[in-house]
């Protein structure tokens, strides 16, 4: 008999998960739009460890160089806005302040990695340590200086605004849903949808991904076959650097228009947590940070929207700690069901020296 | 001899008078030899003779203090292996140079890819040239078949035909025999007799004097750097050659004496051992070893040997089966207790299981002891016994070093592996375990290390002697047994086994007569 009354203590639980089913369905269009919003840093930062450990290095600092990128576009964007016309274009809302702004947080990417690159590269510096230098300067250098910037109260460059997918578009169910989260997005998340693709097909049909992919599985192979390793891994990290500045500069200059210390928040190492999951792979990175930016989306709409009667009640006591979490416990969730079966490029992390070439 | 080489052509190789000084050593003291097109000519010489070093100056590995290389007649500067490649010079490394995760049409372009425009490679042209190479010298190989699936031989003939299509005019094989089964040797022999043919100029480095013999058209024997000597096949034998080599005469074949084999010593009995990911690695074997026998394991490398070794010296667990030492059960011991239940390792990768390379030698050889008596007072170890100990097994196993204190990585490899026999000889052992004990050492080490294995045979140990050298084998065991995807799939006598069987039952896991056999069950 006492199995009964359980079954009928658990049916509003039943009933919770048909209502929480229906309520993810009726809010699909902005959850999905929101994760692949969430998405677009993670995938650039699951892209820049990609390039770099394909090659044999690893990049822990891509935290760091993101950090430095998102401050570097917003700061030289706010000075910009004086001196350069304010035209303003009908997509995407670029002005040629955000441009330069956007050019110099490349740049600056770029230089980091190449600090990154000449450490673990040349001076062969244990890589780990190498990234954490870089994600522990760039915390302390971007707070102080915007420190110093924000007694000025500069007036922002604005920030690039997301494509207008037409409502006609936008509520066909399903299709239009899809099509409405994929391209109502601003230039960087459209640049990110592309480069995923382009990275996909670059890192397994053209000949410098061949040499990349021989770089980090068996240096010494590619070295003896007239490949200069050095050079190449030094070429990957630093171009790599671009790609995690498009994701610094997306924080900064597309989500917002202003730059917070420590606005990454985890973000790079959530991409290596992505790349990790997505086997080295650009589109199997992607597909990584659309499951942990998921979360995200989720979260935001229950706390936006919360569902009606005991299950909103029930939603809206979770601590809003748990799903700041939630991202990060499905990261370690993930990870753990993958030990031993996502295989790292062999030579990762190593320093190659070369032989006796003297 | 072979091909159509004629000492009125011009060399296609010519190395004059090439010298290179690293800081302290001469590694090379003007050396000069040429290769003529279509001729297999061997370089022979002990490890740190300067063969290597003489190799890596031709391929643009290192710049000569002096001397000059010509190709064709023609002096030429070579500044990278990209350059050498570029003149069709191609060197196939004893350690392979292959991708694993790569495919072998992957590995055989890169570098020089087939490409369809300037961006993407052109993958169905690559298989297509591929295919052909392959089929104008008769391999079989699958251009689409990942290299880490590969034999040993079928990967050693990826290497070659990566030679082939940088259309290479001299290729230098390095040790190129070290890993293949006798059959494998004879294929590959065919296959260089038909590349000299074809009318390019080989370079073979070997230390196996028969193999030399049998493929070469010339050798030249290096030593300290120099040119000794320069023979005909014809005209010499393997005993003056190792003479050349060493300095000294050689006992190529080691007098390995009368055995006498006493009582069992080890006793396996339904041992079951699983591999890092746990896969089933060795489903159930069992041996038994005398005392004062030696039982030689064969098998190509990857057949559980490893992990077989593992078990035994208590690395790795046993998931099944019992293993007795001298009467007493020792199953699920500790490499520590195994030690102190006198069991001697000597591993082939040194490096990583045999010795410290950033310890000085005297620790090293107090590795298994250094927490007992003498070596150590309580918890403090005494420095003096230690030291003392040390230069005593320095000089009795003759390991080659001005001081004892020196780190145990700038020995050379036969000293290194003199240092671990040292160690693990050096108290009276029940079992030995040896792994490859010779493994990349030169004949004069070689000899070393199989008369200590003996004296142990001979004071009653029992010697397991694993190796992928089945000349080693032959000639050290009074049992082999060949191993074979985890299993012994034969045991033979040592005194009449045959070779060719040995090598036929190592790749196939059965002989010809078992084969016959049951085809007729």
């Amino acid at each position: 008999m006492a199995g009964i009354p359980t079954f009928l203590d658990s049916l509003p639980a039943i009933g919770y998960v048909f209502q929480f089913i229906g309520y993810v369905l009726a809010n699909l269009p902005v959850i999905a739009q929101t994760t692949v919003a969430v998405a677009v840093p993670i995938t650039l930062a699951a892209m820049t460890g990609v390039m770099c450990e394909r090659s044999g290095v690893v990049n822990i600092g891509l935290e760091g160089i993101m950090l430095i990128a998102a401050f570097v576009g917003w700061a030289v964007g706010a000075a910009a806005v004086g001196f350069v016309p304010a035209a303003t274009t009908p997509i995407f809302g670029i002005t040629p302040a955000l441009l330069i702004g956007l050019a110099a947080a490349i740049l600056a990417g770029m230089a980091v990695s190449l600090l990154h690159a000449w450490l673990s590269i040349s001076l062969r510096v244990d890589q780990i340590i190498s990234g954490t230098i870089i994600n522990i300067g760039a915390a302390g250098l971007t707070g102080y200086l915007n420190n110093l910037i924000s007694r000025q109260s500069p007036t922002g460059a604005g920030n690039f605004a997301p494509l207008q997918v037409p409502a006609s578009v936008a509520n066909v169910p399903l299709v239009g849903w899809l099509i409405n989260a994929l391209f109502d997005q601003g230039p960087i998340g459209i640049t990110t949808l592309i480069l995923v693709v382009v990275f996909q097909i670059m890192l397994f049909r053209s000949r410098w991904g061949l040499r990349t992919r021989a770089a980090g599985e068996h240096p010494r192979a590619a070295e003896t076959v007239g490949i200069d390793v050095i050079w190449l891994r030094y070429r990957n990290v630093v171009l790599s650097g671009a790609l995690a500045a498009l994701g610094g500069a997306w924080l900064s200059m597309e989500q917002t228009n202003s730059f917070q210390p420590n606005m990454t928040a985890g973000r790079g190492f959530i991409g290596l947590a992505a790349m990790i999951v997505g086997r080295w792979t650009p589109v199997g990175a992607f597909g990584a940070a659309l499951l942990f930016s998921s979360a995200t989306a989720l979260s935001s709409a229950i706390v936006i929207g919360p569902p009606s009667g005991g299950l909103g009640t029930f939603l809206g006591s979770v601590p809003s700690q748990f799903w700041d979490a939630l991202p990060y416990l499905i990261t370690i969730i993930v990870l753990a069901g993958l030990i031993g079966r996502s295989i790292a490029p062999a030579a990762d992390g190593q320093p190659y020296e070369r032989e006796s070439a003297t | 001899m072979t091909g159509q080489a004629d000492a009125s052509q011009v060399p296609a190789l010519e190395m004059r008078g090439i010298t290179k000084i690293y800081p302290g050593v001469v590694a090379n003291d003007g050396i000069t030899i040429d290769v003529r097109p279509g001729e297999i000519h061997a370089l022979l010489g002990e490890n740190g003779a300067g063969k290597t070093t003489l190799m890596n100056v031709l391929y643009g590995l290192a710049r000569p203090n002096e001397g000059q290389i010509l190709l064709d007649g023609q002096p030429v500067e070579i500044a990278d292996p990209a350059d050498a490649i570029r003149r069709g010079i191609t060197m196939v490394h004893q350690h392979f140079m292959l991708v694993p995760v790569f495919s072998v049409a992957e590995n055989v372009v890169l570098g020089d890819e087939t490409m369809a425009n300037p961006v993407f490679v052109d993958r169905r042209e690559a298989n297509r040239r591929i295919a052909e190479l392959a089929r104008r010298f008769g391999f079989d190989l699958d251009p689409n078949e990942k290299v880490g699936n590969l034999s040993v031989g079928q990967q050693q003939r990826v290497e070659i035909l990566k030679a082939l299509y940088r259309e290479a005019k001299i290729l230098v094989l390095d040790e190129p025999t070290a890993v293949l089964t006798p059959q494998e040797t004879e294929q590959i022999f065919v296959l260089l007799r038909r590349l000299a043919e074809d009318g390019r100029s080989i370079i073979f480095i070997s230390h196996k004097l028969y193999e030399v013999l049998e493929i070469a058209d010339r050798i030249t024997v290096i030593r300290r750097g120099r040119v000794i000597g320069e023979r005909r096949p014809g005209e010499t034998s393997e005993e003056d050659l190792a003479e050349l080599m060493v300095g000294r005469e050689v006992e190529l074949t080691v007098d390995r004496g009368e055995s006498h084999v006493a009582g069992p010593m080890l006793r396996v009995a339904g041992v079951r051992v699983l591999g890092d990911r746990g896969r089933e690695i060795i489903p159930s074997l069992d041996l038994e070893i005398r005392a004062g026998e030696v039982l030689g394991i064969a098998g190509v490398a990857g057949n559980g040997q490893d992990e077989l070794v593992q078990a035994l010296i208590g690395l790795r667990p046993f998931a099944a089966g019992t293993v007795t030492l001298d009467g007493h059960d020792v199953t699920g011991y500790s490499p520590r207790q195994m030690n102190e239940a006198g069991v001697g390792y000597v591993p082939g990768d040194r490096h990583r299981y045999g010795m410290i390379s950033a310890f000085p030698i005297y620790d090293n050889l107090v590795l298994t002891s250094y927490y007992r008596a003498p070596y150590a007072r309580g918890l403090l170890r005494d420095d003096a016994a230690i030291l003392r100990a040390a230069q005593e097994k320095v000089e009795r196993f003759d390991i080659r070093t001005p001081t004892v204190t020196a780190n145990a990585g700038t020995l050379s490899g036969g000293n290194q592996q003199k240092l671990v026999v040292a160690r693990e000889f050096d108290r009276p052992l029940k079992l030995l375990v040896l792994d490859q004990p010779t493994r990349g050492l030169d004949v004069g080490s070689i000899e070393f290390i199989h008369h200590q294995i003996l004296a142990q045979r001979d004071v009653g140990a029992a010697v397991l002697l694993v190796s992928a050298e089945l000349d080693e084998i032959m000639e050290m065991s009074d049992r082999i047994g060949v191993m074979y995807r985890g299993r012994i799939v034969a045991t033979l006598d040592g005194r009449t086994a045959d070779k060719s069987e040995v090598g036929l039952l190592m790749a196939t896991g059965a002989s010809d007569r078992a084969r016959a056999e049951g085809a007729t069950a």
